[in-house]
């Protein structure tokens, strides 16, 4: 305890003043484990005490962390020259060592980081300070794969029967990591009782320019909505996040605190089974009516999307025509015409389909997962309503939801909602996981089982493409073929939202993620 | 020929004693008790008023919600007719969807009533059959199905609907689980009340079971459970209806609680209660009509049945008078 | 006395056997907990793979006979969103749900038993009538919106009510956790700090809303039916003071109903504490049976029920005994009382 305060006196005189933060998000943190869960707000968090080669800024900018500068020495090697004099939180020294030793820890059962440690195939030490990383095929965008890739300390592991990550199916239930950090970051967790609170306390020793003000940093999960709201309003959080679309006028209202709102990179759209020769959950036996693309089509302009902005997301979302958003390495404006809201059109497309008597169908929807699910998908049932099509919704939370659509379970569903942020923040990861073929591993959220060969093979091409400007030739192309054929319906980008009290400045990453290192506190 | 004389004879007596019946009530210190109480009459107006509209749904609300061809987004959150942005297409405002309020509680009011009045029934069959058996047979199936009764009478509702919606996930097929809904909450709701009746039929049976008149119907061939069913109803059937009209008021609350923790009635053919919970998003927005509205067509509605219950009781019981 | 211990304890433990089997049988069909451990880019190969590292292809009698197999030797396994092991995380838990259960049963008996007294003695008052109305409109909501209800009059719009009547009336209060707590060895409690019990006011208000009612009105019926027996007709003929009638005779004469159904309410309560506990974020069993729930959590779900299960088993079995103890003419029909309405 002793040593903690001393911590904490020690980082506040370095400020102006030492200021305590509080913070509450919808749900908790899994683990602290950093090669535990493959999730944005998990990895969003640890990023407050562990690091990774690189990082980002709060425009989501790539830029040096444990690594200052790294290079593509061959078509398959990135060569990275680590940064010096840096210490772990525990005092150890970060080397090579601890580069090789995270990835092999990466490699281990219980790690959800498997996608990472499969796009290095070895990883080589040069010297104490230079490690090359060996793809396995060439591979332009490796360094943006690496932030959410974070670096543990091999003694500190092995010290404490650490060297794998924690294990969900048991065998090591009391893997220290999972409740325990030592990471290289700006903060360092003091206190961690998971779904009550989470204390971070300032790194006095960061190698970085901490500009924070924050010493202490108290993170309280509130499931609740109304709660959490209540919560930020009478003062016993600084921040809290999400904050639901329709209550940002009670804390425009409410004294002291504001909405924080910005364009999320998710984006939500709607799909369609094109696979089976008859839908599951249909009116119509022994065809496939979104086979057809004037009935795909005629759905896409039976939605009247500016209606959804203005009344669901209370203007807040933006509208697209592209299965990504424009945070997004490879997105491209020109391509972000929508097509037109034209019910009448809607109606003589799907009479030309055959279908002027409409159909039933069934919508699957979670409703727990992005924001206002449920009510967008409500309003597109009325919406299509109105051209003739009885949607019967069904929506649900977010584990019998996934349960029920993602591959395991067969792609059990004929119309779906979904949201997509790419995980590398770049154009190759939507392509080949929404737009491409369900062929070798690709297309593993393709839901519906959208399939155009082209595209598919776009995907590959765009993976080793190296050069900038052919590279945005061919996610043109993909993108182009499949708006045409309407392969989904994107609907837009949803909104952030914060909500932050008015005494303090923080940096709003477009994932979503909070770091508290960008806070300031008047 | 004969028979369908007895028949008509049957009926005609039947009618009779209908009449009689109701005349009898007309007159009956229970009918004076009735008149008497300004509460009883209020409550029983407002409890008529719910179940009249809840029948007559379809002909007494302006729109149907569940049509979603009608519904329109642009329409959503309008405040009441009387808010000086109210529109006068609906009354009471309208939900984030564009449904119309006032519709919506009375088609709310329907499904509530539904589930609430089908579990009590469930409830009431269950626990006065059983009670009969208990107590009349006596011995070890009185002791299994009052083992049973503590068993369930440990177990709340809520948890009980958890094991019964899961289970019959599992037993039914998957084209059926949309619809099931209803059945799974009559079920858990209707399960977790028998025991109330079925203690007090037993007690009542049991004391019936060593009188004469059951030993002699015994020695002349009568069934005697036919007999217990003649004589010991009409005992308990001032107790067992006190029961269910206070259960009904805890039905719809539990219904209503079911929907908040997400397994109760589907957001698109709302009770009350998933009005209520729905509505709860937009409590601190200002649009407060979205929740007030069916929150106090919920807590009216359970208050009237609540005090319909308390004077029933007090009525029914002699010694209180 | 011994016999009829042994024989509910042995059917206590079939109960709880049926209860892991109910259980068990529908965890199926809560989702896949697979989504929720793994991010979105892990491929479908490792997830299949983590599914059957997790045992979840068996059918689900294998599961339920490795569960009961592990449980009997104390190992509830380990939370799929925590990765802990869950007796450990429940035993974390169980004295947060514990100090509000108890401090909600202590405002439902100390205010309820008073209030039906009052209620039950003048029958025809006007106060009594008014507060037997308010005492209807309590349970005529149901809980979770009387906990929203309290949040937005005591956390959201405190200030602005104050601001418009210009007078510091309504204070403003905690509405999420358990504030500060303080260890004492396993247990954590909230009693011993300001903010910890600021903190238990409005949960445990809404929490014994339901209780106290119940409480209330069962003790007025109880009051009224005991005061025209005629033995109190006759304490009163014998010319004993109307204190002592009420206090000394009637009242203990209603106190065998209010035992039993104050102890089967208890059950009851930590259910409804699950409701509670959603609502005002309150860290105990029954928020991490919610979240349980939602992220499909199969082992904790499972520890939950038969925990639950264990409490009400073992509180029916109290009852009993108190019944055994206080009324010893009731042994074989204490039904009967369980059963007034």
């Amino acid at each position: 305890m002793a040593a903690v305060a001393a911590v904490g006196i020690a980082a506040g005189s370095g400020s102006a003043a030492a200021e305590t933060f509080r913070w509450a998000f919808q749900g908790d943190i899994q683990t602290l484990d950093p090669h535990g869960l493959f999730e944005t707000f998990t990895l969003g968090f640890q990023a407050n005490f562990y690091e990774g080669l690189v990082t980002r800024t709060p425009d989501l900018k790539l830029q040096p962390a444990l690594a200052t500068s790294w290079e593509n020495v061959e078509p398959t090697v990135w060569r990275f020259t680590l940064r010096k004099g840096v210490k772990f939180h525990n005092g150890n020294a970060f080397n090579a060592d601890d580069v090789l030793f995270s990835i092999d820890r990466i490699r281990t059962e219980g790690s959800d980081m498997k996608v990472i440690a499969n796009l290095i195939k070895e990883a080589v030490k040069v010297d104490d300070f230079t490690v090359d990383l060996v793809t396995p095929q060439p591979d332009p965008i490796l360094p943006l794969q690496l932030e959410i890739f974070m670096i543990m300390d091999k003694e500190w592991s092995e010290e404490h029967g650490s060297t794998k990550a924690t294990n969900i199916s048991g065998g090591d239930e009391g893997n220290y990591a999972n409740l325990h950090a030592n990471g290289t970051g700006p903060y360092m967790v003091k206190e961690r009782q998971p779904d009550v609170r989470t204390v971070l306390v300032a790194n006095p020793d960061w190698w970085g320019d901490n500009k924070s003000n924050v010493t202490e940093g108290i993170f309280t999960p509130i499931g609740q909505d109304a709660t959490r709201v209540a919560a930020l309003i009478s003062g016993d959080v600084d921040m809290a996040y999400p904050i639901p679309v329709q209550d940002w006028k009670r804390l425009d209202d409410a004294d002291g605190v504001s909405p924080l709102t910005g364009p999320e990179a998710r984006t939500i759209f709607l799909g369609f089974d094109q696979d089976r020769d008859e839908l599951l959950y249909s009116s119509v036996k022994g065809k496939n009516p979104f086979k057809d693309q004037r009935v795909r089509q005629a759905f896409y302009q039976a939605i009247d999307i500016e209606a959804i902005k203005d009344k669901i997301m209370r203007g807040a979302s933006t509208p697209t025509n592209l299965m990504f958003a424009p945070q997004i390495n490879g997105f491209n404006a020109k391509l972000n015409e929508r097509l037109p809201y034209d019910p009448e059109k809607a109606k003589a497309l799907l009479a030309e389909a055959g279908y002027a008597e409409g159909f039933t169908v069934t919508l699957d929807c979670p409703n727990d997962r992005y924001v206002n699910d449920e009510r967008i998908c409500q309003a597109v049932a009325s919406m299509l309503a109105r051209i003739g099509v009885k949607v019967d919704l069904l929506a649900q939370t977010k584990s019998k939801y996934f349960a029920k659509v993602l591959a395991q379970n067969g792609y059990d569903t004929s119309f779906y909602l979904l949201g997509w942020t790419p995980s590398t923040f770049d154009a190759h990861n939507a392509i080949v996981t929404l737009m491409a073929c369900r062929v070798d591993g690709k297309g593993s959220f393709n839901l519906g089982g959208y399939c155009n060969e082209r595209v598919t093979e776009l995907a590959d091409l765009i993976q080793v493409e190296t050069d900038p400007e052919k590279r945005q030739t061919l996610i043109d192309e993909a993108n182009r073929i499949h708006s045409e054929e309407v392969g989904h319906i994107p609907l837009h980008q949803q909104p952030l939202s914060w909500g932050v009290r008015d005494n303090v400045t923080v940096a709003q990453r477009p994932d979503d993620v909070f770091h508290l290192q960008y806070v300031t506190v008047q | 020929m004969a028979l369908q004389d007895g028949r008509r004879e049957g009926a005609a007596s039947a009618a009779a004693r209908l009449g009689d019946g109701v005349g009898r009530f007309l007159d009956s210190d229970l009918w004076h008790s009735f008149s008497r109480s300004p509460v009883a009459v209020v409550s029983a107006l407002v409890a008529i008023l719910f179940v009249g509209a809840a029948v007559f749904a379809p002909w007494l609300a302006p729109y149907d919600p569940f049509d979603l061809s009608t519904v329109d987004l642009m329409d959503s959150e309008i405040p009441p007719i009387w808010h000086r942005e109210g529109d006068p297409r609906f009354l009471l405002g309208t939900d984030a969807q564009g449904r119309d309020i006032l519709s919506a509680v009375i088609y709310g009011a329907r499904i509530s009533l539904g589930v609430g009045f089908a579990s009590v029934v469930l409830a009431l069959v269950l626990g006065v059959g059983l009670g009969l058996l208990s107590g009349y047979l006596g011995g070890v199936v009185d002791a299994v199905i009052m083992r049973i009764a503590d068993v369930q009478l440990t177990f709340p509702a809520i948890l009980i609907a958890l094991l019964i919606d899961g289970l019959s996930r599992s037993v039914l097929p998957r084209e059926l689980h949309a619809d099931i809904w209803f059945y799974v909450l009559v079920l858990a709701i209707g399960l977790s009340f028998w025991v109330q009746y079925a203690r007090t039929v037993r007690s009542s049976a049991m004391v019936e079971r060593s009188k004469e008149y059951v030993q002699a119907a015994r020695v002349i061939g009568i069934p005697p459970l036919l007999i217990m069913l003649r004589h010991v109803l009409p005992n308990v059937i001032g107790p067992v209806l006190v029961i269910a009209t206070i259960n009904l008021a805890i039905a719809v609350i539990t219904e209503a609680t079911l929907s908040f923790l997400g397994i109760g009635v589907p957001a698109t053919s709302p009770s009350l209660g998933t009005l209520v919970r729905v509505g709860n998003d937009f409590l601190f927005s200002g649009s407060w009509w979205i929740t007030i509205f069916p929150g106090a067509a919920l807590a009216i509605l359970v208050l009237a049945v609540n005090l319909l219950g308390d004077w029933l009781r007090d009525a029914l019981n002699p010694k209180l008078r | 006395m011994i016999a009829f211990v042994v024989r509910r304890l042995l059917q206590s433990i079939l109960v709880l056997l049926a209860v892991g089997f109910i259980a068990f049988s529908l965890f199926t069909y809560v989702g896949d907990p697979i989504n929720n451990m793994v991010g979105q880019d892990t491929t479908l190969e490792q997830r299949a793979e983590l599914r059957q590292r997790l045992g979840l292809d068996d059918p689900f009698l294998v599961q339920y006979g490795r569960f009961l197999a592990n449980a009997a030797q104390g190992d509830f396994g380990i939370s799929y969103r925590h990765r802990r092991p869950v007796a450990e995380l429940i035993a974390e838990r169980v004295p947060a749900t514990l100090e509000l259960s108890l401090v909600a049963a202590a405002l439902a008996l100390f205010i309820g038993v008073p209030l039906g007294v009052y209620t039950g003695l003048k029958r025809r008052g006007f106060l009594p009538q008014v507060f037997l109305t308010l005492s209807l409109v309590g349970i005529s909501l149901p809980t979770f919106l009387i906990g929203i209800l309290l949040i937005l009059v005591f956390g959201v719009l405190s200030q602005d009510i104050n601001a418009a009547l210009g007078l510091a009336l309504v204070p403003q209060l905690p509405t999420f956790g358990r504030g500060d707590t303080v260890q004492l060895g396993w247990w954590s409690t909230g009693f011993l700090t300001e903010s910890g019990l600021l903190a238990l006011i409005l949960p445990s208000i809404t929490l014994a809303l339901f209780q106290l009612t119940l409480i209330m009105r069962l003790v007025r019926a109880e009051m009224i039916e005991v005061l025209r027996t005629d033995y109190i007709k006759f304490a009163r003929a014998r010319g004993l003071s109307s204190r002592a009638v009420n206090f000394g005779h009637a009242l203990k004469n209603t106190l065998v109903p209010v035992i039993t159904i104050t102890g089967l309410q208890l059950g009851s309560i930590i259910a409804f504490s699950l409701i509670t506990e959603q609502v005002f974020q309150w860290p105990g069993m029954g928020l991490l049976f919610i979240q349980a729930i939602s992220e499909v959590d199969i082992p904790v779900m499972a520890a939950y029920l038969m925990l639950v299960g264990f409490f009400f088993v073992v509180i029916n079995l109290i009852v009993d005994l108190l019944y055994y103890v206080v009324d010893p003419r009731l042994r074989a029909e204490k039904a009967v009382a369980v059963g007034h309405p």
